[in-house]
């Protein structure tokens, strides 16, 4: 099925409906009527979108979505991509399935995402995988990839699963995280890792430490071969020498709980 | 039958149902990667003695582990799924965790059982230990004084085949030496099985029980030359003088089969005139789950 937006949203649409689970087994009529909020009215979704075809697991959004939210909200399955730029909330609380965006998205990505994957192929905003402002947990499973850079918070609170942002990311990258693995292939901001209890923050690039993180060693870690060979099957570009090289390890938060690292590239 | 001037006996070797795993043990380098191999795989020769049978199955080339390193392929096989699983937490504990620069995986991902092993190793860490999942494959990284120790979590255990088996019958010691280690390289040359025994090859054969109550093996003493004027009954021939024997562990009955006949085809060749029959072991066909004959494998 293919949702082509005619007429973009002035105000915020929450459109958290649209996802390959939620329109499983409806017909273009059915879709085209389900309600959205827009701002904060009631309007049919056919209001914004042209529906065409049949749903067979597959959905293809399009246009300008820069006011269009919660896309993939609660996702268990299936596959759906998005041509253009995306709001925020994009896949919050998924379980399952697959959601590409060919296109930048904007903060919030994989909030609370159980499982599943996100690949943006372009930039995302803040807080990517974070929990929501006062959650103790934020991404507790799945995989979410960006190919370009990101903003703030990315990471936040995260309990399991794998972030990688291609580019930069911004500050306070896996702030308060509580386990999982955040891997940026370029440049962090500052305050890494601040207030994080266990989990990996592993970038490639130095990174300015904040004073509760502890230097324990330079070494190998065998477990990255098979984080950066996966991510190189994925279209990361991966340098060999990040396969077989060194890394420092930093040990904290010794404010939190000082079971979690950050490991950095040493060319 | 005869292979040129080697008789083939007519007969069976009877072999048992196992329960079998592949490690894959890693390293920096070849020799780091075989010590640990090696190490894995002592005192591993037969359960009646050791609780468990293990081998190396081949060397692997960097391109061909699942951490790009230099690695060998190691199967161990026991009599239960459960047997395997405490055999690989001592052995990889003892034998593979303390080799340098070493990491070890799971070589069977599609087994029938899957056991706990990493699992129960990570204890080691002391509560410092780090559990990394990735597309479902979790691992565990046990920090020691030379860096980590990686490790799966899992390992896989299938139902396998033991103690296939060939007997060499010889003139004289030197051709049947000869025999039984080309028959042994060649064999190795398999997939999917390893020969436990010493250089692959065993002289103390062994029957079931003992007038020894304590012994659950004894002697072959049908099959010891020395023994040919006193033992109740000799399986030997006049001008046979020497026995050696080549036990096969696998991972499924063809691929010991397959290993069998090449081991006979590679015996009869080194082994020459002094090499006067080969034969296989069993128990009349009422122990062993699969009856591996001799003649149709040639």
């Amino acid at each position: 099925m293919k949702l082509s937006l005619h007429t973009p949203p002035e105000v915020p649409l929450e459109a958290e409906i649209i996802s390959p689970t939620s329109l499983s087994g409806l017909s273009e009529a059915e879709v085209s009527a389900l309600m959205l909020h827009h701002g904060n009215r009631k309007e049919a979704l056919g209001e914004f979108f042209t529906v065409s075809g049949k749903m067979n697991g597959r959905l293809e959004v399009e246009g300008d979505l820069s006011f269009v939210k919660l896309l993939g909200r609660d996702m268990a399955g299936g596959e759906m991509i998005i041509e253009g730029n995306v709001s925020g909330h994009l896949g919050a609380g998924m379980r399952g399935g697959h959601i590409i965006v060919n296109g930048n998205v904007q903060d919030w990505t994989g909030e609370d995402m159980t499982g599943g994957t996100i690949t943006v192929n372009g930039n995302a905003g803040h807080m990517v995988g974070s929990g929501v402002r006062g959650a103790e947990q934020g991404m507790q499973g799945g995989q979410i990839f960006v190919h370009g850079n990101c903003k703030n918070e990315t990471g936040g609170a995260m309990r399991r699963g794998l972030i990688v942002i291609g580019g930069n990311s911004g500050d306070f990258t896996g702030l308060n995280m509580v386990a999982g693995t955040v891997i940026v292939l370029g440049e962090m901001g500052i305050r890494t890792g601040a207030s994080m209890k266990r989990g990996s923050v592993i970038s490639m690039k130095p990174a300015r430490m904040i004073p509760t993180f502890s230097y324990s060693c330079t070494y190998k870690p065998t477990f990255l071969r098979f984080y950066l060979n996966y991510l190189r099957e994925l279209g990361f570009e991966i340098d060999d020498a990040w396969l077989t090289g060194n890394y420092q390890r930093w040990c904290g938060d010794a404010m939190a709980l000082n079971k979690g690292e950050i490991l950095l590239f040493q060319p | 039958m005869k292979i040129q001037s080697t008789e083939i006996t007519d007969t069976f070797a009877e072999a048992f149902k196992m329960s079998a795993a592949r490690i894959i043990v890693t390293a920096e380098s070849d020799y780091w990667a075989m010590a640990a191999a090696q190490s894995v795989t002592g005192f591993a020769t037969s359960v009646i003695g050791c609780r468990c049978e293990a081998g190396i199955e081949k060397k692997l080339s960097s391109n061909e582990t699942p951490d790009q390193r230099p690695g060998v392929s190691v199967l161990l096989f026991a009599n239960s799924a459960k047997g395997v699983g405490n055999r690989l937490v001592e052995r990889i504990g003892q034998c593979v965790m303390t080799c340098p620069t070493t990491a070890c995986y799971n070589g069977l991902e599609d087994a029938d059982e899957s056991i706990a092993v990493g699992e129960k190793l990570r204890y080691f860490g002391d509560g410092y230990q780090a559990s990394k999942v990735l597309n479902d494959r979790k691992m565990w990284r046990i920090p020691v004084m030379e860096g980590e120790f990686l490790m799966d979590n899992a390992f896989g255990a299938q139902a396998a085949v033991g103690g296939g088996n060939l007997l060499f019958l010889g003139k004289e010691l030197s051709s049947t030496l000869k025999a039984a280690e080309a028959a042994a390289k060649a064999m190795r040359q398999v997939p999917n099985i390893i020969l436990p025994m010493p250089g692959g090859v065993v002289r103390s054969g062994s029957k079931p029980g003992s007038r020894y109550k304590a012994l659950p093996a004894s002697t072959n003493d049908a099959f010891c030359p020395t023994l040919r004027g006193s033992a109740p009954k000799t399986e030997l021939r006049d001008d046979e003088t020497c026995v050696l024997e080549i036990v096969i562990d696998g991972l499924d009955e063809s691929s010991v089969a397959d290993a069998m006949r090449r081991g006979m085809h590679a015996a009869v060749a080194a082994g020459g005139e002094g090499l006067a029959r080969i034969t296989a072991g069993n128990y009349g066909g009422n122990l062993g789950q699969y009856h591996i004959g001799l003649h149709p494998l040639l």
